[in-house]
């Protein structure tokens, strides 16, 4: 589209120097004006010509893009001021007859030419590139932990998010975090959008579908570090996160439910949870989400998960490594308010997590015995205005390892967003946490402070 | 032996849920109304006029909902999911909540680039399109033009052939039916749009202020000039130096009208009336933002009500 307003401008400029040239040569003598007419006559035909050309050529475009109909004709209102960009504007050089045109195709659609991208590039040599999105992630830390001590300050995490529609069955989106160790790729998969059967299959490696807070990016939680029981018994920072295979579908559900069913086939390595040492040792994950809006502005989200995979507890025993198992359990629940007509100033988020962890292991005395520990979070979150959030967070969550060790925890966290694209957040942290160095319990206070920022495409805000 | 276990009882996870999956009966899809989508009510409403009774139209977003922050409830995948056709309003207006509800509602028919999926602005008449270079220092920026350009009735106009067209399109046993709405709708519009910008002509070259950027297509189809806003940028909360501006600006002007959207909050505004002797007047930017803006017909007639009142009143 945008080829073709360059290319109509092209024109209309091309010819603006000939009808100049035309005037003086009208004063002439009526044969050379005749020759004129004829000359100008045969550049009228030349440029239909290219003109039909372009509007096929914008007709295929348009058709490969997003076959709509164009309107045809002129549906101006009687009313209507006539702006240039509204005409289909073919050259009309003066002292033509018009009926050199009638060659032509049909009148243009009437509007304005222009790009239709899905967010992003707005010059013809990026269209086709993805959108492409950075997010930093700064994060500095005061206070005293012996037990997980955060730097002082740090570029926790640069990601970049490239995303796009791949072909008309599928589209893509790559997440490729940088910190301070090195690159790791977040999450990169292809997602089939047109499957029979209402079936949506992502294939790649991504965050599981385990509970709501693994599925969440760093720079979109509500706070600055992830809940103890994500760090004790679901893999930490990067949680379930790896190659594999999901499928998920809508499920019958009762009326003004919406339920869905998610299954996951993974290779079995995640972080510190799930350790493959053969091929057949995948991991598998299920979720079951169901979810409800109370009112026009409230409503519930409840969620299920399992997860299974193999552990690294045998691996160098004389135990047989393939009998480690680690069984993980998760409940999930979301509250959420936002009043329509005052969204971006007023909401509320309630939500909490539970997780069980059945893990296979070895005991002191190298005797087989599996650790039956449990986690739990409850966060709330209250938009104040439109640039202040106020939040906090319970903590409480046995050792993977030892489930009769149990941290606790509360945070306090206040959120300023100068914009839709950056935010300032402070957390105040607090911790009774199991310090295996002295063995004993220590408490930790701390103070931590993020800046988020984000540059390019503007990405859909989770849900 | 344990992981032939395991392998079993994954094959029977697996196919435990293939059977649930496969449980479900498709959709049943005859000659049965056509299930439109719309991300906005003014679509919709442009939908229906030219749908008739052939079709069921719904809006994701309510008419008095900031349509740049919708949020992305499950619970829009499940109509999504039943569309035959998706109508958009485009130049990255639904860009923070659209695309996910896309791609989750496994509906091949409105997915991007799909026969089901319709771009209105590809029809309309858009302003404000950036050119240059385009920064984020001027906030939320489209860099593909003004997405609120519904609020001209040419643009309404423009829109329903082009709604009209694709119903034809994918209901061709229908699409008499739909050429004639098209048409009686034409007429109304026209009509309409006489008697609109007759009440608007003593106002014509009138200033006001908006409290965003949503009305260019109106002011310009209705002689309006606005000349400034109560946002410093698009998307950025107002700031005391910009409101101190602002003030200054609409009493040097001798401006007194200050158009908001039914989703801003009020007092910064209240506060500039106040200070300049002007009046606040709440502006609806879509059908459904007020129960007795049933159609698109009706939203002109408001808005253009509150706009003379407003007028008269601050002479």
């Amino acid at each position: 589209m945008k080829r073709f307003a360059l290319s109509l401008m092209l024109l209309s400029i091309s010819t603006l120097p000939a009808l100049a040239q035309e005037a003086p040569a009208a004063k002439s003598t009526p044969a050379s004006s005749d020759a004129r007419i004829q000359s100008l006559e045969d550049q009228v035909r030349t440029l239909v010509e290219q003109v039909s050309l372009l509007r096929a050529e914008v007709q295929t475009l348009r058709d490969a893009k997003a076959p709509t109909s164009g309107g045809d004709g002129k549906i101006v209102l009687a009313s209507s001021h006539m702006e240039p960009g509204m005409l289909p504007s073919a050259p009309e050089p003066a002292g033509t007859p018009t009926a050199a045109q009638p060659s032509a195709p049909p009148a243009a659609p009437p509007q304005v030419a222009q790009t239709q991208t899905y967010g992003g590039a707005t010059s013809n040599a990026k269209l086709l590139n993805p959108d492409i999105s950075m997010i930093g992630d700064f994060i500095g830390t005061a206070g005293r932990n012996t037990v997980s001590p955060g730097k002082a300050l740090e570029l926790h995490e640069s990601e970049v998010g490239m995303q796009a529609i791949i072909d008309p069955y599928a589209r893509a989106d790559v997440f490729l975090s940088f910190g301070e160790e090195g690159v790791n790729v977040e999450e990169g998969y292809i997602t089939f959008t047109s499957l029979p059967a209402g079936l949506l299959m992502k294939v790649g490696k991504m965050r599981a579908e385990f509970g709501k807070v693994n599925t969440i990016h760093n720079h979109a939680l509500q706070y600055i570090d992830r809940p103890l029981a994500t760090n004790n018994l679901v893999g930490g920072e990067d949680g379930i996160d790896d190659a594999g295979i999901s499928l998920s579908r809508f499920l019958p559900a009762p009326k003004n439910w919406f339920m869905e069913g998610t299954a996951q086939v993974f290779r079995g390595d995640s972080s510190d949870v799930f350790t493959s040492n053969r091929r057949q040792d995948a991991s598998v994950v299920g979720h079951l989400r169901a979810y409800r809006d109370l009112t026009e502005s409230t409503n519930i989200d409840l969620g299920v998960s399992y997860s299974r995979g193999h552990n690294n507890a045998g691996i160098g025993t004389t135990f047989n490594s393939e009998n480690f198992l680690t069984n993980l359990y998760g409940a999930d629940a979301t509250l959420r308010w936002k009043p329509l007509r005052r969204a971006i100033y007023h909401s509320f988020l309630f939500r909490t997590e539970l997780f069980w962890s059945n893990r296979d292991q070895l005991s002191p005395l190298n005797v087989f015995q599996t650790q039956h520990a449990f986690g739990l979070y409850s966060s709330a979150e209250y938009r104040l205005n439109r640039r202040w959030t106020l939040g906090g967070r319970f903590d409480r969550a046995g050792h993977a390892t030892n489930a009769s060790l149990t941290d606790t925890g509360f945070s306090g966290i206040l959120t300023y967003w100068p914009s839709e694209f950056s935010q300032i957040r402070g957390q105040y942290r607090y911790g009774h946490l199991w310090n295996d160095a002295t063995l004993s319990y220590t408490n930790a206070n701390e103070l931590l402070f993020q800046f988020l920022f984000v540059m390019g495409a503007h990405g859909a805000h989770p849900f | 032996m344990f992981a032939t276990k395991l392998i079993q009882r994954l094959t029977a996870v697996i196919g435990a849920l293939a059977l649930i999956f496969a449980a479900t009966p498709p959709s049943v899809q005859a000659e049965s109304k056509l299930q439109i989508m719309t991300a906005t009510t003014d679509l919709a409403a442009l939908a229906q006029e030219i749908g008739g009774d052939k079709v069921d139209v719904e809006s994701i977003a309510r008419g008095y909902q900031d349509p740049h922050f919708v949020e992305a409830k499950p619970s829009f995948l499940l109509k999504l999911r039943r569309a035959d056709l998706l109508i958009v309003v485009g130049l990255e207006l639904e860009i923070g909540w659209l695309p996910p509800l896309i791609t989750q509602s496994t509906n091949p028919k409105i997915q991007v680039g799909a026969p089901g999926y319709f771009d209105a602005s590809r029809f309309a008449r858009i302003l404000e399109i950036p050119t240059g270079a385009v920064t984020r220092a001027e906030g939320d920026v489209h860099p593909q033009g003004n997405p609120h350009y519904w609020l001209d009735p040419e643009n309404g106009l423009r829109i329903a052939k082009g709604i009209a067209d694709k119903l034809s399109q994918m209901r061709p046993n229908d699409s008499a039916y739909f050429a004639q709405r098209y048409q009686d709708f034409e007429k109304r519009i026209k009509q309409a749009d006489e008697k609109w910008l007759a009440e608007m002509k003593p106002y014509a070259g009138r200033k006001i202020v908006t409290y965003h950027r949503s009305w260019p297509n109106f002011a310009e189809h209705f002689h309006l000039d606005v000349v400034g806003y109560v946002e410093p940028r698009p998307g950025i909360p107002p700031s005391p130096q910009h409101t101190v501006e602002l003030i200054s600006l609409m009493k040097r002007g001798g401006i007194k009208v200050i158009g908001v959207e039914p989703y801003f909050d009020l007092k910064t505004p209240n506060a500039v009336a106040r200070d300049t002797g002007g009046k606040v007047v709440v502006l609806m930017p879509s059908v459904g933002g007020e129960k007795e803006i049933t159609d698109y017909f009706k939203l002109f007639d408001y808005d253009i009500a509150k706009l003379k009142q407003a007028f008269d009143e601050t002479k």
